[in-house]
């Protein structure tokens, strides 16, 4: 019990408090500019202890500025999830189709957002579809490439009890493709919504819309770097979070 | 014609090494009603007859009838228990069953669907555990809902593939015990594939020992005169079961020196 507590909370504490130390050492000798944790945090008080006010566009609680950025990964991965789970499941199902459009999945994969956003601007003539669109077209690989191993590597004896009771293709799919690949499927699912968090970021600086990304972009442009600080960790506080609820849901779905 | 014909079965399988001729011409024959078992050693390829028999694959030579009938491909008509269970670990108990009794019976009711279903459930005693889930079962467990599943499918013909070689001894005997309670029962066609010479002769009328591979085939069948209902505690001082035993083990042993 008591190596329990130090483990999970004494040690994490410890190397928090190595990195506060790394980062205050670092503001008064190397890089005078960046902002001391002390700074840091009176800078940025009111953003964290009154999350949802509203000065202007750009000047929010970060509260209301994550919701903003939430909402927007939200449906650029909802997005993901609607074209990269079908697209999984044909190429783990056909090897026609697998032959067909593997090499562009592959192909698409490494594109970095920076390069997809001016595109989405070019194709939908405003930023918020065009974030969706970049967010959607970054995250869904590892949903799609997930989707397809898992399809491919259900048990034969699974499959074989579906040909002896002489299952339809359909009934095949639904009662025993579908739930076999569940857990892939989920894996795939956790690992699209961190992807979708990290692109983010990148879509709210180019296209200047309000979120986290969008005012971390702003205050660099106004010279408040502590408040850069403040972004760059509600990001991690909030990727983590997700990635945490994501890992209990896949954990629901997996089989053993 | 025997209600189940086997004439000729060959099949190899293409290696890297070249090709390996597991079965090399299998024979055999069952009656309606009647519980065959196939005794070899590991490996001589009785997986493969049963998965032919199935028709999960499909033979390089050879025909199967039942019935009359040529088997073209796996079908209902011929329930099998999986060496490895393959019970799918998403559904429950309740589930699996299901799964086949809705599968052959699409046209009845759902409430005689599940009638049928809980019936099966009964019959390998595992209703306490209808909800549960394979993973939560022991190997004994799994493998009497594997029993059941198979069963609910109303097959012409049952086949085991070493249905108890995945349990420790003394779940075998129950689960050995069980199965000859539930075919006193019903009287289905079984074919049980086993590499237990014993566990054959306490369920088989009819035993086919079969020698080791490559290209294996089935010595002639040995009948065990054994009567109906069987105890497995007198069974070892029949002259009878001796008789099984020793024509069975003499005909594996001197197929095995000759190879």
């Amino acid at each position: 019990m008591r190596i329990d507590i130090s483990q999970k909370v004494i040690l994490p504490l410890l190397g928090a408090a190595c990195v506060l130390v790394v980062w205050s050492i670092v503001s008064v000798t190397v890089a005078p500019d960046l902002p001391s944790p002390g700074r840091t945090w009176r800078e940025s008080q009111r953003y964290v202890l009154e999350p949802f006010f509203k000065d202007g566009e750009m000047n929010q609680g970060i509260g209301r500025l994550a919701f903003y950025s939430l909402v927007r990964v939200g449906k650029g991965f909802a997005l993901a999830l609607a074209i990269g789970t079908p697209i999984g499941f044909l190429l783990g199902l056909s090897r026609r189709f697998h032959q067909s459009f593997d090499p562009i999945v592959q192909f698409m994969r490494p594109i970095s957002p920076l390069a997809w956003l001016p595109l989405g601007l070019v194709i939908f003539q405003k930023s918020e579809p065009a974030a969706i669109f970049t967010i959607a077209l970054c995250a869904m690989w590892p949903t799609v490439i997930n989707t397809a191993v898992g399809v491919r590597s259900i048990s034969p004896d699974y499959l074989n009890v579906g040909r002896v009771l002489k299952l339809s293709r359909v009934k095949t799919l639904t009662r025993i493709v579908i739930p076999a690949t569940l857990p892939y499927v989920f894996t795939g699912y956790r690992l699209s919504l961190g992807l979708a968090w990290l692109v983010i970021v990148a879509a709210e600086m180019l296209t200047g819309t309000p979120g986290v990304g969008g005012f971390l972009w702003q205050e660099y442009n106004s010279l408040v770097y502590s408040h850069i600080i403040l972004s760059v960790i509600t990001i991690g506080a909030i990727g983590f979070v997700l990635d945490r609820l994501m890992g209990l849901v896949e954990a629901r779905v997996r089989i053993d | 014609m025997a209600y189940l014909e086997v004439r000729g079965l060959r099949k190899s399988y293409g290696t890297r090494s070249g090709l390996t001729a597991v079965l090399g011409g299998v024979d055999l024959t069952l009656e309606e009603g009647e519980f065959v078992a196939v005794v070899g050693y590991s490996g001589s390829g009785k997986t493969t007859l049963v998965s032919l028999i199935a028709g999960l694959i499909a033979p390089d030579r050879g025909e199967i009838l039942l019935e009359g009938v040529p088997v073209t491909g796996p079908g209902p008509e011929r329930g099998i228990v999986f060496q490895q269970y393959s019970l799918l670990p998403w559904l429950s108990v309740r589930g699996n069953v299901a799964l086949a009794v809705d599968a052959v019976n699409p046209g009845l009711p759902a409430s005689e669907r599940r009638r049928i279903t809980d019936e099966f459930i009964a019959l390998v005693n595992l209703t306490p555990a209808a909800w549960k889930r394979p993973r939560q079962l022991s190997g004994g467990m799994r493998q009497r809902v594997a029993v059941a599943r198979a069963l609910a499918m109303r097959p012409k013909l049952l086949l085991m593939d070493e249905p108890f070689s995945a349990v420790d001894a003394l779940t075998r005997a129950t689960l050995q015990d069980e199965l000859l309670r539930i075919w006193g029962e019903r009287r289905s066609t079984v074919m049980l594939i086993t590499n237990d010479v014993d566990e054959a002769i306490l369920l088989a009328d009819r035993i086919y020992p079969m020698t080791p591979g490559p290209d294996a085939v089935l010595g002639p069948a040995i009948e065990v005169g054994l009567p109906r209902p069987r105890q497995r505690r007198h069974m070892s001082l029949e002259p009878a079961y001796q008789k099984a035993r020793q024509a069975l083990v003499e005909f594996l042993r001197a197929a095995r020196t000759a190879r």
